[in-house]
């Protein structure tokens, strides 16, 4: 079986059983917010893992994903599915147009640049509270989906609902990247991150490439922050703050760059940590500066790569 | 007519030091022409200058009559234009197969979209690019390594691996950076044979190599590079026993003794 | 006009404390081509070890140098524990180190002080200066001199001193240093060692005029960079003249178009930067190293 395979298997898997395990309604939410996370986790995969790239900012992109559905619905007129889509065309429109003149230069540039536009983002729906609401936060319409299943008699409660739909949405965007990955397009960006030079040799426009991979894991980012308004119904602008782009990286440098089921693994392991500890809230920078340490003075390759490699070690 | 590459009175310097002056030559389909010299004579230089990972500080390349001067790496590739690395450049990241592969980058790239969703547009793609691959590995020895990881390699066996993607191009004109090094007597010959059938089939190939059987052996013309200005270029059988070329590799004196000899490194 | 001279004063005020964190930044970039994203920690380090220093009852000179001596220390200890062992690694996971360093000394310092704002008294009273038809603070002029000082004394060391050459030669060419029997190891260690010093410097200096609390420092590591990339990476000068150009941007950005967005100016300096002249002001690849 091959790796694509599995992973979406084992990812769907996950997702269709682990239900039968909550002992309350509660996990359900955890499980949506797991989801999410894995989704914007996934782009980092393609920007990071594949590419190479680093970017601090992807909370900005989420931030423009998550206020899309709270904006677009009320002043364009749209629906909020649409608004979601919109708003993940605005977020490529940024990448594209930050991402152009940085992604010709040398490798930490594209991290400067993009903390500085994260926080720009995080500026501005804290301030122009005229559109936004300002700090405390704004609410967002129903996606109205649920409604939509109650009318053809699929009654399903509303945590119930959103934990199966990012489950589904997540899923689809783990193929997404699978696919990517083996396609002409992810060799290509693998063997830039493997060789710059050897990459433009072969004809690669690596430039143009980087420019693609950080736009596709915008998009990404958008749209698990589409995602997490559409579900709250609300949103603050905490959303495209500083740490949520360094949690976002965490997770993926823990679970394994490289890897789409290691995005969910640092993702579940990341998002579930607060829950299971409370005192994690004073200790969360601490504890996510030192995870990103040692991972990547011990684990390079994160978590999941590295057990693999264990593990097949053993076998032989 | 003219060459279809030309080299003309390329120099570059960096932080004033001289690296490369004034050099000028020319290949044709089919031909061999080996740049030699002594260590830091600023062969890499040279090559690095015509593959556009440098920008020449004066002078001109000239691809089938297009000045391509400084052209990135990648445009040269669209234009025929193929090298490997002296001090390899692997996708360590990547599978022997992959690898190989990435060469066929210009024919198999296509819509982004259809790369996304799998569509059958992609799969036909990467398939012939897979097949032109695996063929391409027969040819250098490396069929059977295929889906190893490419950091697991021998040097010698990378330093094919690296001919074989440079060749995916179907490149016009190759550069190959000392190809042999690191291989043993074998594979040198191998790769000897592999040099000359490419030649064959009307590739002009640039060679820099310090194994000096090889390079008299299979050049059709050498040029000599000695603290990077060129001090002699000819048939091989010529470069050998000019006193010019024995003095930059052995010294002054030793040139005076060694005339008529060949020179070897 | 003297509106506008206000406004050029308070800019070159911050500015030279964005030119010290870009001081900062060269030091350990030209060493180690590391762009180490901790740098903003040292001037928040410096600002508050010092302010709970003065406050456990230290007179203010004293709690000032055991504020740098301490992140000197915190800065050899990021090299040794982090970025030593880490030798070799591919530029995506040293900028995760240090922005780890980062995340990692913040969280620490909101465990160890506190979530408040703080400032200490003035060197020398709070008395503005009346010049050129403006007011400027004292504080302020000794901010200036000190971003113009360590800028001398860093000229000073690299030309004068046989360590300071080391480690000019180290980050022109480590092989070739490491050949002629300079200890690589040494020189980067000494390069966090100073350019954390001179980091706890400024937030030593700034403190009382722009108050300090555990996470001023990612700001001002994008402003420091910012100013680094205005002048060109890697070149002492540089840092100088773009740090205080950044300043002045930001406060005629504050005075004349908007004060919350003030803090956008050095991300769009950034952008045109990068648009129009990589390589910044002074930065080129045969510009001479300070």
């Amino acid at each position: 079986m091959t790796t694509k395979r599995a992973t979406l298997l084992i990812l769907a898997a996950i997702v269709i059983v682990s239900p039968f395990f909550f002992p309350s309604n509660y996990y359900y939410r955890v499980g949506s917010l797991i989801f999410v996370n894995a989704l914007a986790v996934t782009g980092i995969v393609i920007l990071t893992g594949y590419a190479g790239q680093v970017s601090l900012g992807h909370a900005g992109f989420a931030g423009i994903g998550g206020y899309a559905c709270a904006l677009a619905p009320v002043h364009l007129g749209l629906h909020p599915g649409l608004a979601a889509l919109f708003g993940a065309a605005l977020s490529g429109g940024v990448a594209w147009l930050v991402g152009r003149p940085i992604l010709r230069l040398r490798g930490y540039y594209l991290a400067v640049a993009s903390l500085g536009l994260g926080i720009l983002v995080a500026m501005v729906l804290a301030n122009e509270a005229w559109l936004t609401r300002g700090p405390d936060g704004i609410e967002v319409p129903d996606l109205g989906l649920n409604d939509a299943l109650e009318a053809i008699g699929i009654d399903i409660r509303n945590t119930q609902f959103w934990y199966f739909f990012s489950g589904l949405v997540m899923v689809v965007g783990a193929w997404i990247a699978l696919n990517l990955h083996d396609s002409p397009t992810g060799r290509a960006l693998r063997a830039l991150h493997g060789s710059e030079i050897a990459a433009r040799v072969v004809g690669i426009d690596v430039a143009r490439l980087k420019l693609r991979a950080f736009v596709i894991s915008a998009v990404y980012a958008s749209l698990a922050g589409s995602l997490l308004a559409l579900q709250n119904k609300f949103i603050t602008p905490d959303v495209a703050g500083f740490m949520h782009s360094i949690e976002m990286v965490t997770m993926a440098v823990l679970g394994g760059a490289g890897s789409v089921l290691g995005a969910f693994l640092g993702a579940a392991i990341l998002t579930t940590l607060p829950q299971v500890l409370t005192v994690f809230q004073e200790y969360e920078q601490i504890l996510l500066g030192l995870v990103m340490m040692l991972v990547m003075i011990f684990m390079r390759e994160g978590l999941l790569p590295s057990l693999a490699r264990r593990v097949r070690g053993r076998e032989k | 007519m003219s060459a279809l590459l030309e080299i003309r009175n390329l120099g570059i310097s960096f932080g004033g030091l001289r690296a490369v002056h004034d050099v000028s030559f020319a290949a044709n389909p089919g031909e061999i022409v080996s740049v030699i010299g002594p260590n830091g004579a600023g062969k890499t230089t040279l090559f690095n200058m015509i593959s556009g990972v440098y920008r020449p500080g004066a002078g001109a390349v000239v691809l089938d009559g297009r000045d391509v001067t400084g052209m990135d790496p990648f445009l040269l590739a669209r234009l025929g234009l193929s090298r490997t690395f002296q001090n390899l450049q692997i996708f360590q990241n990547m599978t022997v197969l992959e690898n190989a592969v990435a060469g066929f980058h210009l024919r198999e790239s296509g819509p982004l979209l259809a790369d996304l969703l799998n569509l059958p547009s992609t799969r036909r793609r990467a398939r012939a690019a897979e097949a032109g691959a695996r063929a391409l590995l027969e040819r250098v020895g490396l069929a059977n390594a295929a889906e190893r990881e490419a950091g697991a390699l021998s040097y010698g066996a990378l330093k094919r691996l690296e001919i074989a993607r440079a060749l995916a191009l179907e490149p016009r004109v190759l550069l190959l950076d000392e190809p042999a090094a690191g291989c043993n007597a074998v594979e040198t010959e191998e790769i000897d044979h592999l040099i000359a059938e490419v030649a064959a089939s009307g590739v002009a190939i640039l060679l820099v190599e310090h194994d000096m059987k090889m390079v008299m052996r299979i050049s059709n013309h050498i040029v000599v590079l000695d603290h990077g200005e060129k001090i002699a270029e000819g048939k091989p059988e010529a470069v050998s026993r000019d006193p010019k070329v024995i003095a930059a590799y052995l010294g002054p004196d030793a040139a005076a003794l060694h005339e008529g000899e060949v020179a070897h490194a | 006009m003297s509106e506008l001279m206000q406004f050029l004063m308070s800019g070159v005020t911050v500015g030279a404390v964005y030119a010290l964190v870009a001081l900062g930044f060269t030091i350990i970039y030209n060493a180690s081509d590391v762009v180490n994203f901790a740098q903003g920690e040292f001037v928040m380090l410096g600002g508050m070890i010092t302010t709970f220093a003065h406050l456990a009852g230290l007179p203010l000179p004293l709690a000032a140098l055991i504020a740098i001596a301490a992140t000197a220390a915190v800065g050899v200890a990021l090299d040794k524990l982090a970025i030593e062992p880490a030798r070799g690694a591919p530029v995506v996971s040293l900028i995760i180190i240090t922005i780890g360093a980062s995340i990692f000394i913040r969280g620490v310092a909101q465990l160890v002080f506190d979530k408040q704002l703080h400032r200490f008294p003035a060197f020398t009273g709070d008395a503005p200066i009346a010049l050129l038809g403006a007011t400027i603070l004292p504080q302020s002029l000794w901010m200036l001199a000190g971003a113009i000082a360590v800028f001398i004394g860093l000229w000073a060391f690299f030309t004068r001193t046989l360590t300071g050459r080391a480690v000019l030669a180290t980050s022109n060419n480590r092989l070739a240093a490491q050949l002629v029997g300079i200890n690589v190891k040494w020189v980067m260690t000494l390069s966090f060692a100073l350019s954390a010093a001179i980091g706890a410097l400024a937030g030593v200096l700034a403190t009382p005029v722009t108050n300090t609390s555990y996470d001023i420092g990612i700001a001002l590591a994008l402003k420091g960079f910012a100013a680094a990339m205005l002048g060109g990476m890697g070149n002492p000068k540089g840092a100088l003249v773009g740090g205080i150009l950044l300043g002045l941007i930001e406060a005629l950005t504050a005075g004349y178009v908007s004060s919350v967005y003030k803090d956008a100016a050095a991300f769009v300096v950034i952008l045109v930067v990068l648009f129009a002249m990589p390589q910044g002001l002074f930065g080129s690849k045969t510009t001479d190293r300070v």
